[in-house]
């Protein structure tokens, strides 16, 4: 065999394989060097090259041209059945009858299912057994799924559900913080930790402040609705594609459902139109009704949720009031802080533990508290559960403190950047109030420091001033605000990951791991990882869809830790086919292992080199096994809830935003003028990955603070259920000065090739937008910090100037 | 009687002769020719997940159009070519604003990609020089949740900067000959007399067909009634659309008045109207989307009789009258006496609207203000019109109108009658005006604003309009929309 064989075989197979495409997708992008890239080292010396670069998106191409398919674009098997649901119309009460007799004449209809129609167990809850797939005695909230409609096409099914006529005793229901505090209810216990003796700090401190704010929730408006196809296969087996960020709980909990071993189940999803947390437990019930629909009918069925209903049946991020009260020094340094999270759970358990307690984790912030009760509060409403959503809690625990800086600020007339400061941790005020310690203050501190001289945060702040001093109805405002945020799920099992790697005889490598793919470009760092492993180029590495069947008992693709988690455990399964083929090698051509490197797509060894094809066939016909797992699990952290106290986080990521605004104190409305952002994210596998996350994480966080308003009205009915309610932002809402760059430093732990996780903490930048609103609303009314509630809406703006409106 | 629709696709003529009248173009694409690449994000016109480009001939030249296909009619696409994502690509090479869009990394989930690509390749092909408030105005009706657009903007800005040669130019020729080929005067008319899709070509034929069918739904741009498919899930077996109805879409104007006939797309009326007032002109800019104002037309925003509509008060300040036909009957009344109540306009059944005539602003001074929660792509929680005849110093007559602020779009006759005879530095008058206002409206609370909000806005858009024509500057007190800078055509 020539040399050179191995090679051409890798470039045409390992291409899309849509031909059409192909021209288009070998032009070297602009920004990315393509192939012909000069290698940087590795913090150990290496070479590398093809991690730390700018790749684009594996499937960039795909999306340009239509051609991604998404669940509800797989070719539907012949004699798929659709499914709509029926939604309860009342939020609180019991069901006593359910006429469905209409619904089962309509035009198309197959089947009607209940949870009469349940084979196992009727709960589709990830821990706490309270989420029914459909209401049985009880309702819950109002748009509660309570029965299932399959018809020959979609729109039948939707017509057909609407016919049904229900029967339930209505009851009031809790909707508000304020209902559920009355009532008492709560979803799971509530939990406390701190140190020291608060009540104490707090009267002897010289300066005491306290204040209450009201932090809005946020819907995820992934652009891909809900959406999950069930085809069953034989013996009861069946397969589920599902735009789910965690697999393996769809086909466990279709396994509960159906009442059948998870064996039998397999769940599989090659990628999602958007996820941000709204699809880890709550993609869960559709593809379970549509498993249901499919096991009833012995027909493959498609749910996918209309938009509107997809706002109104999942949950969206935890609103919160937060409770405080703080004591500080005349530098505005906290000597003690009290803090209870009222947080509106809705009506289920689903993952209010964790998020909460990522809402108190994050209390802090940046900020060293010497006294701290840090309190929390799982209320029971009865609106839809509120669910994961990028931060996971953090972002609330993250703002209440925001805002008591500038309160401090306020009070003492300083500059709310020198009071920050003051807090920050420091050598010596390092440890948490969870008692982990902060082991590297000075990463935070350099790149603050930074970010305040870059963006002329001073000679800005003098210039603001200025401006209103003879601004009469427009007004500016302007903020620096850090981000530590913590990196590992705080229930302490999920932070492991598989991997399985393939490795074929014409050298192209099949790469499957746990993760799942939603926009944020985990499967081409990961496929970077594999390729630099091998040597090889990208284009060689499949990436194929996420499958319980290749990779079993995974965690969800959250808590940003889908690179951390997944491209170590596949680097490790690559790196044992690696291993396997260095050893063939040195015993095949008599070289030490020292001699062997994996370069552009060849193994060079001695003076010698072979195409990695050949290779690959030579140790194939030699018997090596040419497929391996990875297996991975964070080190070093631990967490005793009951204690309140351990080291819940591998690690910390950093950040910091600038932002500048304007406000029209006649209506309330703002334009966001400037915004600069430094973001820590190690060294980056992929830089213009992590500059996406980043800004596409600060915008979403800016929508959550402005105009993303969800309103529910007295009998819980979501009115805000569709984007022309509902305003996410939009092009024009992006300041034209938007400056991101990379804070440049290595993770000072031992991940891969030292990244950081950079999925969520950059949406908590955004708190630099709300605070410089608050900032100009202060300047509009001259008499200090003004109460004002997130999302600052223009009304809210506009009260807040004014007092009440 | 031509009882078919027909339509170029992929460069041949896609023939359509059965299909519910309610059938949208996106289920068309995606369920019957099973092109998947469209996607549907929302179902309502919001999200731009669903942005096709049409292509009409428009006096003998292409024009190109970014329309959502989820909330138009399949038969609305009669006599145009359907540009979908699939077709960009040409001879194994991306379409510019697709290359742009990969190098530039501006898709992450790639779900609202193939929608924000159409909207670029529309704005591609109208010409448009690179300019930030022609990119982000071409995405206003793009949501896009995962990259925070920025990279979608540099995209939009390279591919327009760098105006490659594509196959699209070459071909243009090619389909408008097409396009011509297809066009003719006849009425279509596809179904039975229970349930149809007409589209007359007259308006004599409208106007009989009106009258044989009154029970029928009159569509424009189904900008409107789309959703009451997708949403409330109307049946509508009788539709007729107004869009092929020759000189309905005319617009006239002479040396006081302009006329925008029913089907004067929005997007049009935003060109005209912008040339008679910046406000006019930015008003419309944030209007809908790009894609709304493609469908969308003047008749429908009038005739629906919302009390958010953005036109309405903009119309009644400029003292606009409409026309109305029925049979061979024909009317016309003071824009504001049309709209009853809430949802009740004085229109009989088989009437429809044939035109609006306004009267030019020029030697008034007009304001108009549109507040919402965002700028862009948002209903109004009030809009304020303010048309002022100043002489000397001195207001002769005052024409405001607000929507948002009563159940029907209103003439705010109290604060009209504060401020006729007052002078333009009298701040007492104006503070009159502001508290004539409360006789004027008792606003709702609802999830857009409370009435405590509108009230105090409705007052505040009162003081800005009158501070601004007194000093003859917006600078201080205008976020965006500054008068001086004017709008290229759309
Ligand atoms: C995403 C989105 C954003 C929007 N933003 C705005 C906005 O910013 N401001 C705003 O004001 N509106 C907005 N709208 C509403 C809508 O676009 C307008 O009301 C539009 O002008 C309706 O026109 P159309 O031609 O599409 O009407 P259609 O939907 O075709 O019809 C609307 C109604 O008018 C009737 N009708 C139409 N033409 C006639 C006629 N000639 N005679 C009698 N009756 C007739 C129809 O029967 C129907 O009842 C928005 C809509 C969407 C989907
Ligand atoms: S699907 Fe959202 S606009 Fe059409
Ligand atoms: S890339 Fe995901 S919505 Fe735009």
């Amino acid at each position: 065999m020539r040399q050179s064989e191995g090679t051409e075989n890798l470039t045409s197979r390992g291409a899309t394989p849509r031909p059409s495409m192909r021209d288009a997708s070998s032009r070297p992008p602009a920004t990315t060097g393509g192939a012909a890239v000069a290698p940087v080292a590795g913090d150990d010396g290496t070479t590398l090259r093809y991690v730390h670069r700018p790749l684009p998106h594996d499937s960039g191409v795909r999306h340009v041209s239509g051609t991604a398919l998404y669940i509800d674009d797989i070719r539907e098997p012949e004699g798929t059945l659709h499914v709509a649901l029926g939604l309860s119309p009342v939020a609180r009460g019991r069901l006593r009858g359910l006429d469905l007799a209409a619904v089962r004449a309509a035009p198309g209809v197959v089947a009607v299912l209940t949870a009469a129609d349940v084979p196992g167990r009727n709960d589709i809850s990830p821990a706490n057994g309270d989420e029914p797939v459909f209401a049985e005695q009880e309702v819950l909230f109002h748009g509660q799924p309570v029965f299932a409609v399959v018809a020959t096409t979609r729109d039948a099914a939707r017509r057909a559900a609407r016919l049904a006529t229900f029967d339930i005793e209505e009851e009031p229901p809790s909707i508000t913080v304020e209902d559920a505090l009355a009532r008492g209810e709560t979803v799971l216990p509530d939990y406390t930790f701190g140190r020291g003796d608060v009540e104490a700090a707090l009267s002897a401190a010289p300066h005491r402040l306290e204040g209450v704010l009201r932090i809005g929730g946020q819907e995820h408006f992934y652009l891909e609705g809900q959406a999950a196809l069930a085809v069953p296969g034989e013996e009861g087996d069946i397969l589920v594609h599902s735009s789910t960020q965690h697999p393996s709980e769809v086909q466990h909990i279709v396994a509960r459902v159906l009442g059948i071993p998870d064996a039998f189940v397999t769940c599989e999803v090659r990628r999602m139109g958007g996820g941000f947390g709204g699809k880890e437990t709550q993609a869960t019930q559709w593809a379970v009704i549509a498993a249901l629909a499919a096991r009833a009918t012995g027909r493959p069925c498609k749910l996918r949720l209309d938009r509107d209903d997809d706002m109104v049946v999942t949950g969206k991020r935890h609103d919160m009031r937060a409770d405080w009260r703080v004591g500080f020094d005349g530098d505005g340094r906290i000597l003690g802080y009290d803090i209870v999270f009222n947080a509106r759970c809705g009506c289920s358990a689903d993952l209010s533990q964790g998020v909460v307690d990522r809402t108190m984790f994050h209390a802090d912030n940046a900020y060293f508290l010497p006294a701290a009760r840090i309190a929390s509060r799982r209320l029971k409403t009865n609106t839809v559960s509120n669910t994961a959503f990028r931060g996971f809690g953090g972002p609330q625990g993250m703002l209440a403190v925001e805002r008591v800086m500038d309160e401090i600020a306020a009070r003492l007339g300083r500059d709310p950047l020198d009071v920050r400061k003051a807090n920050f941790y420091a050598p010596g005020r390092d440890e948490t109030p969870y008692g982990q310690t902060v082991e590297d203050t000075d990463v935070l501190a350099a790149l603050v420091a930074q970010l305040e001289a870059d963006c002329d945060y001073r000679a800005r702040r003098r210039a603001v001033t200025a401006f209103n001093a003879r601004s009469r109805v427009l007004k500016k405002g302007l903020a620096l605000t850090p981000v530590k945020f913590g990196i590992s799920f705080t229930l302490t099992h999920l932070n492991q990951a598989g991997a399985l790697v393939h490795v074929y005889q014409d050298g192209s490598i099949h790469l499957n791991h746990g993760g799942t793919e939603m926009g944020q470009g985990l499967f081409i760092k990961v496929a970077q990882v594999v390729a630099e492993e091998f040597g090889v180029g990208i284009e060689c590495v499949r990436i194929t869809a996420t499958t319980t069947a290749k990779v079993p008992n995974t965690s969800p693709t959250a808590a940003s830790s889908g690179s951390d988690l997944n491209g170590m455990a596949a680097r490790i399964a690559a790196a044992t086919i690696r291993q396997r083929l260095v050893e063939f090698l040195c015993e095949t051509y008599d070289v030490a292992e020292g001699e062997v490197t994996f370069r552009d797509d060849r193994v060079f060894f001695g003076n010698e080199s072979l195409a990695f094809a050949d290779l690959v066939k030579k140790a194939y016909q030699a018997r090596i096994p040419l497929s391996a797992t990875g297996f991975y699990r964070t080190p070093a952290i631990h967490w005793d809830r009951a204690a309140g106290r351990g080291r819940p986080f591998f690690y910390f990521a950093y950040g910091a935003a600038c932002a500048e605004v304007t406000i029209d104190t006649l209506t309330g409305e703002y334009r966001l003028d400037r915004v600069d952002i430094l973001h820590d994210a190690g060294r980056s596998l992929n830089p213009a990955i992590d500059i996406g996350q980043i800004e596409g994480g600060f915008v979403q966080g800016m929508g959550w603070l402005t105009t993303e308003e969800l309103v529910f009205d007295a009998k819980g009915r979501l009115a805000t259920h569709a984007p022309s309610t509902y305003k996410i932002p939009v092009a024009s809402d992006v300041p034209q000065d938007f400056r991101v760059r990379l804070f440049t430093s290595a993770n000072r732990q031992p991940t891969i090739y030292r990244s950081k996780a950079v999925g969520e903490p950059p949406l908590m930048l955004a708190n630099a937008v709300f605070c410089a609103i608050a900032d100009a609303v202060r300047a509009a009314r001259g008499d200090g910090l003004a109460p004002l509630d997130a999302p600052a809406t223009p009304e809210a703006v506009l009260r807040a100037i004014v007092g009440a409106l | 009687m031509r009882r078919t629709i027909r339509f170029l696709r992929k460069g041949e003529t896609v023939e359509v002769e059965q299909f519910a009248p309610r059938t949208t173009l996106l289920d068309w694409l995606r369920l019957s020719e099973r092109s998947t690449g469209t996607k549907e994000g929302c179902g309502e016109g919001d999200c731009g997940a669903c942005t096709v480009v049409l292509r009409r001939l428009v006096d003998g030249r292409l024009v190109p159009a970014p329309v959502n296909a989820c909330i138009l009619l399949l038969g609305q696409v009669d006599g145009s070519e359907v540009l979908t994502v699939e077709d960009l690509a040409a001879e194994g090479r991306l379409h510019p604003v697709q290359q742009a869009m990969v190098e530039h990394h501006g898709s992450q989930c790639g779900f609202c990609t193939p929608g924000i690509v159409m909207s670029l390749f529309a704005l591609y092909e109208a010409g448009m020089a690179p300019d930030r408030q022609e990119v982000t105005d071409a995405l206003a009706g793009n949501l896009c949740r995962c990259t925070g657009y920025r990279p979608i903007v540099d995209a939009a800005f390279d591919a327009l900067a760098r105006r490659e040669e594509d196959p699209f130019v070459a071909r243009r020729q090619q389909v408008a000959g097409k396009l011509a080929a297809l066009a003719d005067e006849a009425d279509v008319f596809v179904g039975s007399d229970q349930s149809f899709f007409a589209a007359p070509a007259s308006i004599e034929a409208l106007a009989q067909l009106c009258l044989a069918h009154p029970d029928a739904t009159l569509v424009a741009g189904a900008t409107d009634v789309g959703l009451w498919i997708t949403k409330a899930l109307a049946e509508l077996p009788k539709v007729i659309w107004l869009g092929r109805v020759a000189g309905l879409d005319a617009v006239a104007e002479d040396g006081e008045t302009v006329t925008l006939g029913a089907t004067v797309p929005l997007s049009r009326a935003r060109d005209v109207l912008a040339g008679l007032d910046p406000d006019l002109g930015e008003l419309m800019r944030r209007f809908g989307s790009r894609q709304v104002r493609a469908s969308g037309t003047v008749g429908g925003n009038v005739a629906n009789g919302s009390p958010i509509g953005d036109l309405a008060p903009a119309l009644i300040a400029l003292g606009a009258t409409l026309h109305l036909r029925r049979g061979a009957e024909r009317r016309s009344l003071p824009l504001e006496d049309f709209f009853l109540d809430y949802r009740k306009q004085d229109r009989r059944p088989g009437e429809f609207v044939t035109a609006v005539t306004l009267r030019k602003p020029a030697g008034r001074h007009f304001r108009a203000f549109k507040v919402s929660k965002r700028f862009d792509e948002d209903i109004s929680a009030v809009m304020g019109a303010f048309c002022l005849d100043i002489a000397d110093g001195t207001v002769r007559e005052a024409r405001i109108a607000y929507g948002g602020m009563a159940g029907i779009p209103k003439r705010a006759r109290a604060a009209e009658a504060a401020l006729a005879g007052a002078t333009l530095a009298d701040g007492a008058a104006m503070e009159r005006a502001v508290t004539a206002l409360a006789g004027d409206f008792s606003p709702l609370s609802d999830h857009r604003a409370s009435a405590g909000y509108r009230r105090r806005v409705a007052g505040n858009l009162l003081r800005k309009a009158l501070t601004e024509i007194a000093t003859g500057d917006d600078a201080a007190t205008r976020l965006i929309g500054h008068r001086e800078i004017r709008h290229a055509a759309e």
